[in-house]
């Protein structure tokens, strides 16, 4: 039996149709990712899921407990990480914790022994006795996951929980969210970020405009695209055309000129000795070029291949703030990357 | 990682137990989260019990007098109650800014997705709310008796010219209650509460007698519940009858706390949003 079971969810506000009919199932001990920009129905769904919000049609359960007819047994196994750090800024870290293990109706002794057990899991532990009010925004983080994770729930609901945080922060988050997940941690994390949800996520849904769109591992989603890109920086941007071309015989699927760049991108099945084979296609051509280099393909690339545009377009409001972080926390976790090994 | 493993669990659960002593036991952790976070919230503090003080010493001093009311020697006796009166329905605006946090800060999502007694989320605020208007209330009381005021009655008459005092501003709570549920944001529930407040506090006996207003407003200012509530409480203290007024005073905050405890827990509790 599935963890989560969502049926043909539907919601409509007004005029907007939030949900449009999405089905998705997670297995126990995996990590699913809701992915999508925003406004793309994501919140409604984990609304919804969490037993705040009833769908218009549709069912969900958790554990097999349906959570339109029984709301109150369906909250007993789950943990929910909105949107917004969720803590009371006038307590303390541990009041915080302590707070909703009471409203989890664990007895006292339990409460406080879990609120402890978790300020030390999530790194908190200094700073415990201290108001939250004067927290960073990564340790407000930390601490709201510690609480949904106070009553030991069979499910955890993530809603975009690096949103909003700093690069550092985030790379941190990831590695608690990836640890609970590691550990078996049925988890539904939604994510505007494509990273993310390639990090860390077992399995993805692409929602837009409250439809599922894609699913898949983030590899299978990848493979939709081609595994593998070669790009081509052209001297002259109108070769672009002629470059598709001709490398056409070596492509998976159809280049593609990078919008507003002299790039092209290819997508092939294999890098193996791609790059000289493409120099000496373009220099028997006479074609001028800059760079040609490689790349796995990312779900930059998947999203485009889906909805025509890329998933940064959707989102104008944030759409500029998006850009600098991802590439800073890209760099960020290469190089954490490389200290782990190094280290290792 | 198996600190981590027993973060979680994947088995069946028994379902979190519930019953009547515990949404009682709800309701007092809801309480206990505002009460223990009063001390360490200083603009809280200040607005509860430094402001009214103020109220009570501008008013007296400025417009004490100045202002002739009949029956009354002494403006003090008159005007003091009436400020108590409004000082403790001001302190009833903090539920709507207080729930209209929680509503915008995914705190009462997260309270909402426990498996706990949904309505006392209202129930431990406004019963917060009770206690801190108490407070500000001997505050208050301790700077009229500084000034000259007395109670003219017996010390039993005081108590439930106070007890109707405190139902009454617990009433408008929910109200308040109501209006925090139903506003977008802070600001909204901030600027919505003292909208209605403000008039419905001046427009009333509390500072003049309403005979003294234009033959509009008097009508309007002698129906007003606050004045009926003011009219009884103001003759408790002064040892005087205060006769249908008290029943009246009662019957209306029984009323508001039935009906607006009512709306604002089916607001709260909705998943149609």
């Amino acid at each position: 039996m599935s963890a989560v079971v969502a049926e043909g969810l539907s919601k409509r506000f007004g005029a907007t149709e939030a949900l449009r009919g999405v089905d998705f199932e997670i297995e126990r001990g995996k990590v699913l990712g809701l992915l999508g920009p925003n406004g793309a129905g994501k919140t409604t769904a984990v609304r919804i899921l969490c037993t705040l919000l009833e769908p218009d049609a549709g069912r969900a359960f958790i554990d097999g407990i349906d959570v339109l007819a029984e709301p109150r047994r369906a909250r007993s196994r789950i943990g929910l990480t909105g949107q917004f750090a969720a803590v009371e800024e006038r307590l303390t870290g541990f009041e915080n914790l302590q707070h909703v293990g009471r409203l989890f109706h664990l007895q006292t002794s339990e409460a406080r022994r879990r609120a402890r057990e978790l300020l030390d899991r999530f790194d908190l532990v200094e700073v415990g006795n201290r108001v939250a009010k004067t927290y960073s925004g990564g340790m407000r983080r930390r601490l709201d996951i510690a609480m949904s994770l106070i009553g030991r729930p069979s499910v955890l609901f993530l809603d975009e929980p690096t949103t909003g945080l700093d690069p550092r922060s985030r790379l941190g988050m990831w590695d608690v969210i990836d640890e609970l997940g590691r550990s078996g941690t049925t988890t539904l994390l939604t994510t505007q970020y494509l990273d993310e949800a390639d990090r860390l996520a077992d399995e993805i849904v692409v929602i837009d405009h409250g439809a599922a769109i894609a699913r898949g591992t983030a590899d299978e989603l990848k493979r939709r695209v081609g595994g593998e890109l070669v790009e081509v920086v052209l001297a002259d941007p109108g070769d672009g055309q002629r470059v598709i071309d001709l490398l056409a015989p070596r492509a998976l699927g159809t280049g593609q000129v990078v919008t507003g760049t002299s790039m092209v991108a290819i997508p092939v099945e294999d890098l193996t000795g791609i790059v000289p084979a493409v120099v000496r296609d373009l220099d028997a051509a006479g074609i001028e070029v800059l760079d040609v280099g490689t790349r796995h393909s990312t779900l930059d690339d998947v999203f485009l291949a889906l909805t025509g545009r890329p998933a940064e377009e959707h989102a104008p409001d944030d759409g500029d703030s998006e850009v600098g972080p991802e590439a800073e926390v890209r760099a960020l976790a290469a190089t954490h990357q490389a200290q782990e090994e190094a280290l290792s | 990682m198996t600190a981590t493993q027993s973060l979680t669990q994947a088995g069946a659960r028994d379902e979190t137990p519930s019953g009547l002593m515990w949404s009682l036991r709800d309701c007092w952790t809801e309480a206990s989260r505002h009460l223990r976070a009063l001390p360490r919230n200083p603009e809280v503090l200040v607005f509860s019990t430094i402001q009214p003080v103020m109220f009570v010493l501008l008013f007296a001093f400025v417009f004490g007098g100045a202002i002739n009311v009949p029956g009354y020697d002494d403006y003090n006796q008159f005007l003091i109650p009436g400020i108590f009166a409004q000082t403790v329905l001001f302190g009833s605006t903090f539920a709507a800014v207080g729930l209209a946090e929680d509503m915008s800060k995914g705190i009462a999502d997260r309270l909402r997705s426990l498996p706990m007694f949904e309505p006392a989320v209202l129930i431990g605020r406004t019963f917060a709310d009770l206690i801190r208007n108490l407070i500000t209330f001997v505050v208050m009381l301790a700077v009229a008796f500084a000034i000259g005021f007395r109670f003219e009655g017996t010390l039993a008459e005081a108590l439930v010219a106070t007890l109707l005092l405190l139902s009454f501003a617990y009433a408008f709570t929910w109200i308040n209650a109501l209006l925090g549920v139903s506003v977008s944001s802070v600001e909204a529930a901030n600027s919505a509460s003292f909208t209605w407040i403000f008039p419905l506090t001046f427009v009333s006996s509390a500072f003049v007698d309403p005979r003294s207003m234009p033959s509009w407003l008097e009508p309007i200012a002698r129906n007003n519940p606050f004045t009926i509530a003011t009219n009884a409480v103001r003759a408790l203290y002064n040892g005087r009858a205060a006769g249908s007024d008290l029943w009246l005073a009662l019957a209306w905050a029984v009323a508001i706390t039935v009906v607006f405890a009512f709306l604002a827990s089916r607001k709260f509790t909705s998943s149609t949003r």
